[in-house]
């Protein structure tokens, strides 16, 4: 079935050395796929995942929705017999797509990482309004839970005010550290 | 007992009855709760997703920041927090992630300061002496399903939670307390977790899943120990009636609550009218007005 698919010898080795996590020994007995909540609405269960990164099929994986739909419940990892924590490779694995350009198969997971990733940088703690806000408006989905604020406002479960700590400057330059050592 | 309080960002503001009722019984178990000054998110789930440095970094600066507030550890109520934290704990054996998270920090962390969750610290209590003596109002009527989730109890060599499959914290709990426990098979499944926003079909399905077990094993009500799974199965019930096409109408509680109601405080010092679904029916079966 793979027979006409581009491999990528070092991409099984390249994930190891990310995740930290031995993907060679995984013998596909399936159990991460058949505990999975979110199997019934993968391209590809999590042992194919597996499978396609000790094959260096890398464009397959990198391209599947399955990294995106992931839930990191981390079922899969608990149970798994070669102790692979498949979450970890999972989040590799998306890194790896979004660093690369693939373009997301499941778009609206990406634009919500980075929004609440955006709104986490700028306010030190979630501001739940802005970042409902902002995931709204770049998803597309212009109204979505709209109809969930009439009652969170009147039952006083939505701040509209941003939050405000101390020390806000020291934050943004740790998480700005941050960036330039990850991109070492 | 002293810890330092971690509330996480949703008990700021869409689970705030969480706050509160854990305050609440806090004070009733003697447990004080000190907010870590200037406390940040934790990162939860989008960090992990997309950098890894940024989630163990978080965390590590919160766990220094409580350091300075000199006690027996943290206190968090949150799940994924809580997960986040001990997640960091966890990485920073590994001297090069601890060498990286100290080069982002400017100080270094060992990874050494104690994570409870609430739930934890209320066992430890129990242990000690007999929570029993706390009851004052009589749930023997009221049958309850608890609901774990995923972030307490996995991955188990990072959380050492309780058993992974079928834990046993909250079910003892229910017991002391008075009430029924339900035996139901979703306790420990996941809700759908932060795939409420961009995926709400899936939520939808794995939440109505649980709330339909727990309904056809005869709970009245479900509680949980984590907002995410609180917003899932309340505030979403409506869209999950509508996508199973029958009625739930099951009230899902956080577990400070239903400690809170048998210890005799009143709903209000609970913020029980903030559910979506109203517990009114089963706070009359327990003698309570409203």
């Amino acid at each position: 079935m793979v027979h006409n698919k581009i491999s990528s010898p070092s991409f099984l080795e390249e994930v190891e050395a990310e995740s930290g996590e031995k993907v060679r020994i995984c013998y596909q007995c399936g159990k991460c796929s058949a505990g999975c909540p979110v199997g019934y609405a993968m391209d590809l269960l999590p042992n194919q995942v597996m499978r396609l990164v000790q094959l260096g099929l890398k464009d397959e994986v990198l391209s599947c929705a399955t990294i995106w739909l992931c839930a990191s419940c981390e079922t899969c990892a608990t149970r798994c017999p070669r102790e692979i924590e498949i979450v970890k490779v999972m989040d590799v694995l998306r890194r790896r797509s979004s660093a690369e350009g693939y373009p997301s198969a499941v778009r609206e997971v990406p634009i919500f990482v980075n929004s609440f990733i955006g709104n986490l940088k700028r306010f030190g703690r979630l501001y739940e309004a802005a970042f409902v806000g902002t995931y709204n408006i770049l998803s597309g989905h212009l109204t979505k839970d709209f109809d969930k604020v009439p009652a969170m406002l009147s039952k006083h479960k939505l701040s509209l005010l941003p939050p405000r700590i101390k020390g806000i400057s020291r934050i943004r330059e740790i998480i700005k550290r941050v960036e330039e050592i990850e991109k070492k | 007992m002293k810890y330092a309080f971690y509330p996480g960002c949703s008990l700021e503001s869409s689970a705030s009855e969480y706050r509160i009722s854990t305050e609440a019984i806090a004070s009733a178990l003697d447990i004080e709760l000190v907010e870590i000054p200037n406390w940040i998110c934790c990162g939860s789930t989008p960090a992990h997703m997309s950098h890894e440095l940024l989630s163990l970094t978080l965390p590590a600066y919160n766990l220094v920041l409580a350091m300075n507030v000199g006690t027996e550890g943290v206190a968090v109520s949150c799940a994924s927090c809580y997960n986040r934290l001990k997640q960091a704990n966890h990485a920073m054996q590994d001297p090069i992630k601890r060498g990286k998270v100290a080069e982002a920090l400017g100080e270094i962390y060992d990874g050494t300061v104690p994570v409870k969750h609430m739930l934890e610290i209320v066992s430890e209590i129990g242990a000690k002496r007999n929570l029993k003596d706390l009851v004052r109002v009589d749930l023997s009527d009221i049958k309850v399903a608890p609901y774990y989730g995923c972030l307490l109890v996995r991955p188990p060599d990072v959380t050492n939670f309780d058993d992974p499959e079928d834990p046993q914290i909250m079910d003892r709990l229910v017991e002391v307390l008075g009430a029924q426990v339900v035996k139901y098979n979703f306790k420990v499944e996941c809700c759908g977790a932060a795939l409420a926003f961009p995926q709400v079909e899936i939520v939808k399905k794995l939440s109505g899943q649980i709330l339909l077990d727990a309904k056809e094993s005869g709970a009245d009500i479900v509680i949980v120990a984590c907002p995410l799974c609180h917003s899932n199965l309340d505030l979403r019930q409506r869209d999950i009636e509508k996508y199973l096409g029958i009625d739930l109408e099951i009230p899902v509680l956080y577990f400070t609550q239903l400690m809170g109601l048998a210890f005799g405080l009143s709903p209000r010092e609970l913020g029980l009218e903030k559910h979506l679904i109203s517990p009114d029916s089963v706070l009359k079966r327990i003698g309570i007005k409203v």
